[in-house]
Parts: structure tokens; sequence; C-alpha cells
């Protein structure tokens, strides 16, 4: 019986990572039904981006209140997180504070004094942050897409990490060896006075109770990021190695296009040729995007990272117009109709069954596409390199090439183009005229 | 523009067995629109003056397809880029100068992947090159102590990264440069890229242009400079709306530096 709280330590630890995993693997599963897409230029650069954007949070900090009070959550995350490998090893071999005996006490109470004193920043940046949503009301957080679920999920997240910070705090307060020894505590100490008079057992219990529920808590956190937004805890360094390395002005020419064309250009294609000879899965290529496997796997990558900021609508000259479309939302849009059809497939037992719904439509409407201007202000300002408008233009190829729904005036630029080579009806044989003009 | 512009093109050349050092790529708003053909010959006037060996297309130049690329017609795009190619790279040309920010980034990023690859430069960058080698010197003083704001492109600015080439050449005028607020990579977009030019905006309550036109204003300037055509058509809309046209001046960078 001696080593029960080791077996159920052990059954909670690889109950807690066991869902976590299978959650994970739902995530792979549901980014690789969109089309494969080649990352594998420029690592150098790739790993610069990682170090710089990810690691470094340089665009973080263009902002520099959020930037500086997501750098000390961000780093408080990190490092409060080396506490957690001693209550994994203490958990599982019944051990008290490991560190405390096998590494030298000025070492182990710098270590945990560090942990207190950022479990603290963490709370106090963590209250500002919660202000931030629901008292200042930071216009960012209160667009039409942050209502109900997503205003909820912002909040829950900061509700977890005032909870974990503060048992971590408590369990250490009341833990009396650690606290005769006088090193480490830097915060605690001021905490355990008010368990002045708590008899040694009930003092026992609690830290022992703190303990139980600091670990249960990280790993009911764990799970619970693929239920909220907070993927890109995890996310955010794979999307920002898989971003763009090009610059943002260049879009990508579709090849399913180009062959098209140069079969078109070509003088020795014969018209009355037969088609190749196909096998019967060959299906013609769509031309752009009407739903989430249309999309490539980097684009649904981005949608998972998508942590609702807003930072990307914040700058959309679009959306500062009162027009429909958000960048965020259009993540958002993404995940949820990326999710939906990832249960799709799990009811239908693997395989997809159309659901008479898309992206496209039912989602994303024409009018939030059409109102962007391909400025780039939003992938310029996402911290973690996503690109909504990889996205935006995507549909708008199929709506203008699959279904010939562009706006009147834009047909009648293009046909202006086809026709003599300019967006306006004039002569191409006068594109020389305003040499003579006065 | 009393003077006569010299302004050959690649025909010519070809038939006198000479090749330009940099082809002009005029663009279709530079080619047809009242407005920006004032920009194309002041920036001609800045070639002549600094005696740059350079040809323009003309009438066998046509739209790069950038705008209908972002109005999501790939495949007119891709026509229009192979028809160019195939005439830019009979000519064997090598160098490519416009004032058009979207001819730039398109010709520079997106027709490599079609055959066609291009040292493209914008024409801020390039009136910086002839002013840094010497070739263009300016006398006059029009602009000193003006009070002059940049408005950023976005495919010159965020889209490939130029954002000290129009400034540097600004700062030769001795003119006082102010900066909106929102300038380099969090500069406003004037509302016209995308293929917005085109249309209509969609339900708002403000135009994008306004809003621009308002950051500009509120650095009070006698000049607002632009590097694109129709970033200039925009902002000109705006200061019109704001009723600001007998205080402020929109001038692309080609005109201040061809009449400075």
């Amino acid at each position: 019986m001696a080593y029960l709280p080791n077996i159920i330590f052990a059954v909670i630890l690889i109950l807690g990572i066991g869902y976590f995993v299978r959650n994970i693997k739902k995530i792979i599963r549901n980014i690789k039904l969109g089309q494969e897409v080649n990352a594998k230029d420029n690592k150098a650069k790739r790993w610069k981006n990682v170090a710089y954007i990810a690691l470094g949070q340089s665009k973080m900090v263009k902002r520099p209140v959020s930037g500086f009070l997501h750098a000390i959550v961000y780093v408080g995350f990190i490092i409060i997180n080396i506490e957690v490998l001693e209550i994994i090893i203490d958990g599982l071999f019944g051990t008290h504070r490991i560190g405390q005996q096998v590494l030298p006490e000025w070492l182990y109470g710098f270590l945990i004094g560090s942990f207190e004193i950022l479990s603290v920043l963490v709370l106090v940046s963590v209250t500002v942050f919660w202000l931030r949503r629901n008292v200042i009301k930071v216009k960012r957080f209160l667009s039409s897409e942050m209502k109900g679920w997503p205003k909820s999920d912002g909040n829950i997240i900061l509700y977890f990490e005032v909870v974990l910070m503060c048992l971590f705090l408590l369990m250490n307060a009341t833990d009396t060896i650690f606290q005769n020894t006088g090193s480490g505590n830097v915060i605690s100490q001021f905490i355990a006075p008010w368990f002045e008079g708590v008899s040694v057992g009930t003092l026992y219990i609690i830290e022992k109770s703190a303990w139980w529920l600091h670990i249960v808590g990280i790993l009911i956190f764990l799970n619970y990021l693929y239920f909220s937004k907070h993927l890109h805890i995890l996310l955010a360094f794979p999307n920002v190695y898989l971003g763009s390395v090009e610059p943002k002005g260049k879009f990508n020419n579709l090849d399913a296009v180009t062959a098209e064309v140069k079969l078109m250009m070509d003088p020795d294609a014969d018209p009355y040729a037969a088609p190749a000879e196909t096998s019967e899965d060959d299906v013609p290529a769509k031309f752009g995007a009407s739903d989430v496997m249309d999309l490539n796997q980097i684009q649904l990558l981005n949608a998972y990272t998508c942590t609702e900021c807003g930072r990307c609508t914040s700058e959309c000259p679009a959306n500062l117009t009162g027009k429909k479309l958000s960048p965020r939302k259009i993540m958002m849009d993404t995940r949820d109709r990326l999710e939906e059809v990832g249960k799709n497939i799990e009811t239908n037992k693997g395989e997809f069954i159309d659901d008479g719904k898309q992206l496209l439509g039912d989602y994303i409407t024409n009018e939030e596409l059409w109102a962007c201007t391909t400025c780039n202000a939003c992938v310029e300002a996402c911290p973690v390199s996503i690109n909504p408008l990889s996205i935006i233009m995507d549909m708008r190829r199929y709506l203008v090439m699959e279904q010939s729904a562009a706006p009147m005036e834009l047909n009648n630029m293009m046909t202006n183009i086809e026709n003599n080579g300019a967006p306006w009806p004039y002569n191409q044989m006068d594109r020389l005229n305003w040499k003579d003009e006065n | 523009m009393s003077e006569q512009l010299k302004v050959p093109t690649m025909a010519e050349m070809m038939a006198e067995g000479k090749q330009p050092e940099i082809l002009f790529w005029v663009g279709s708003a530079g080619s047809y629109d009242d407005r920006a053909k004032k920009i194309t010959k002041a920036f001609v006037k800045i070639l002549n003056k600094a005696n740059v060996n350079f040809a323009v297309l003309g009438t066998e130049e046509s739209n790069t397809g950038d705008v209908a690329k972002r109005a999501g017609n790939e495949f007119l795009f891709q026509m229009q880029a192979v028809m160019n190619i195939e005439v830019l790279n009979a000519y064997e040309i090598k160098r490519i100068v416009t004032c058009d920010p979207h001819s730039f980034n398109c010709i520079k990023n997106e027709y490599p992947g079609l055959g066609g690859s291009y040292d493209v430069i914008h024409h801020t960058q390039y009136i910086q090159e002839l002013m840094s080698s010497g070739r263009l010197t300016l006398e006059g003083n029009t602009y000193k102590g003006k009070r002059i704001t940049f408005h950023d492109p976005c495919y010159l600015g965020r889209g490939n990264g130029v954002y000290d080439a129009p400034r540097n050449v600004l700062k030769k005028t001795n003119a006082t440069l102010v900066e909106m607020k929102r300038h380099k990579g969090t500069a406003l977009c004037c509302g016209a890229g995308g293929a917005q030019m085109f249309k209509d905006a969609e339900p708002g309550n403000k135009e994008i242009n306004v809003l621009r036109t308002e950051d500009a204003i509120e650095t009070q300037p006698e000049i607002i400079a632009t590097g694109c055509p129709y970033c200039n058509t925009m902002m000109t809309d705006g200061v019109k709306f704001k009723e600001k046209e007998s205080e402020i001046k929109v001038l692309d960078i080609a005109e201040l530096i061809a009449n400075a």
C-alpha cells in the first residue's frame, strides 16, 4: 500500500499525457487533409526566424506593453516548468523535493527562488491581461468574432495561470522542511506566517493537496490547449519555421494554371490531340480554395496556431474602416471548419462524408474576401508568422476561376486587360501617346 | 513640360543595334492615366537629365497581369506574364526600372517562376542610385524647409522591404521629412491595392483613403509624397475630400525631384 500514491500518480500522468497525445494526433490528421507544400528551402533563414520571431519574440515587443507582459508570462512558463520535472520524479518515486537532495543547496535555493519571483511576476502580468480584456476593454478583444466562447476561452486561460501560480506558492509556503532551510523561499516566506498556529499535520495535508492540485492542474491545462486558442505555446515554433521566407509581396504562381497556359501558348501543341491517358482517380486540379481541404498544410497549421490576439485585425485597413473583413476571423473560421471536417471523419469511420457545407459561404462570405486590399498589414502584424492573406487569395481564386463570381467592375477590368492589355478600355496602340502629349 | 522628352523604344534601339542600360517599364497607369502620365514624364525628365541610356517597350508593353492576379484571376495573370516575358527575353532585357510598385513587385517576384528573371528596381531606388553615383545632382532649393510626409506604398514597403530609398531621396531636397504615426512596416494602405482601385469598396463607415489622408494631415504637411500612381490618386482624392487641396499637394517623388 505504500506505493499507492506513486501508482495513482503514474496513472494520472499516463492518462493526462495519453489524452493529450491522442488530440495532437487528431490535429496532425486534420492538418494532413490539406495540400502538401514544400518548405524545405532556405533552412538558415527559417532557423533564424525561429530564433528571432518565436524564441526572441521580436514581433511581440513591437507593442511594448503587451509584448513586455507576454515576455514575462512566456519566460515564467518555460522556467517554472523546470519545477514540473522535480514534481514528476517525486511523484513517481515517492521522494520529497529530489532537487534539494541532489543539487547544492545554493543552486536549489536559486532555482526555486527564481521560480517564486517569476510566479509573482506572472500573477501581476496575468492580472493586467485580465484587466485589458474585461475592464479597460482593449478594442481588438471586443470584435464580433470574439463574442461567446472565444471571449470565455481567453479568460479561462488566465484563470488557469492564476490558480497554478497560487498553488505553486502555497505548496512552497506550507512545506515546513523547505521553509526551515531558509533558502529559495523568497516569496513564500511571507505567505508562511498566514499558517501560523496550524498544526503540522494539517500543514502537511495542505502542502500535499497543493502539490497534487498543481500537477493535476498542469495536466488539465495541457489537455485544455487542444480545445482552446492556446495551442500557440507549442505550435508557434513549427509555424514560424514553416512561415514564408520570401518577400511578402510575392504571391505563389499556381502550377496547375502554368501547365494550362504553357499548353495554350505552345505553337506545336495539337489542338485536336486526345487527352493523355489518365487513371480513373485523376481529378482535374481545382483552382483556388472553397474548403479547408483545398488549402495547404501550412495554412491549416496557421489556423491551429492562431491565438486570436487580433493584432492582424487591428492593422487591417478594411477592418479599420468598418468593413466586415477581419483577418483573425478568417483564421478562426478556417480552424472551426477544419475541426468540423475532422469530427465528420471520426463519426464516419475515417472517411469524410459531404455535409453540404464548406468554408466559403458557410463560414467566410464573399463580402469579406472582396474587402481585402492585399496590403500585407495582417501578415506583418502577426507575432507568429501566420498568413491570413494567402487564404483570402486562394478563396478569391476559387471565386474568379471556378465560379466566375468576381464583382462586375472587376470583370470589366479583366476583360479590358484581355482585350487591350490595360485595365481601362484604351487601345494598345495608344500606349506610348503620353510621350507627345503636353 | 515644354522641353522635348527623349523616349527611345526598344524597337528603335534594336534597329540601331543598341542595347540600353535599363528598360523603363511604364505600366498601364503610367501610360494611360492622366495623373500618372505626369509622373511618367517627370521620371523621363530625370532620366534625360542624368543622360541615362534607357528605352521603353512602348506599344509592345502590356499590362503585367498583377491586378488580375490580386483579383484572383491567375489565368489572366499568367497569360499576360508569359507574353511580356517573351518580349522582354527577346530583347535580352537585364535591368528594369518602374514607377509602379505593383509592376515592380510582380516582375521582380512573380515573373521569375514563369521564365523571366531580371534585376528590377523601383524608380526611387534608381534615383537614389543616380544621385549617389553623381549622375544626378539637384541644383535648386525648391523644397528647402518644406514639410513633406512620405506615404509608403504597400508593395514597395511591406511587400519588398524598401523603406529607405524614397526617404533618402527626399532628404536630398533639404525638405523637412515628417513621419506619420503609421509608417514603414505599419503604414496604412491607401485603399487601392488588391484590385480595389477598380471597384467600389464594401460597405463600411469610412473610405480607406480618407483614413490614410487623415494620418497624413496629422503631420501638417505641405506635400504628401508618394511612390505609386495608385496611392497618388487615392491620396489626391482624400485631400480633396478633406477640402485641403489648397494647402496640401500630393506629388510623386519623381515629380518632386524633376522640379527640385
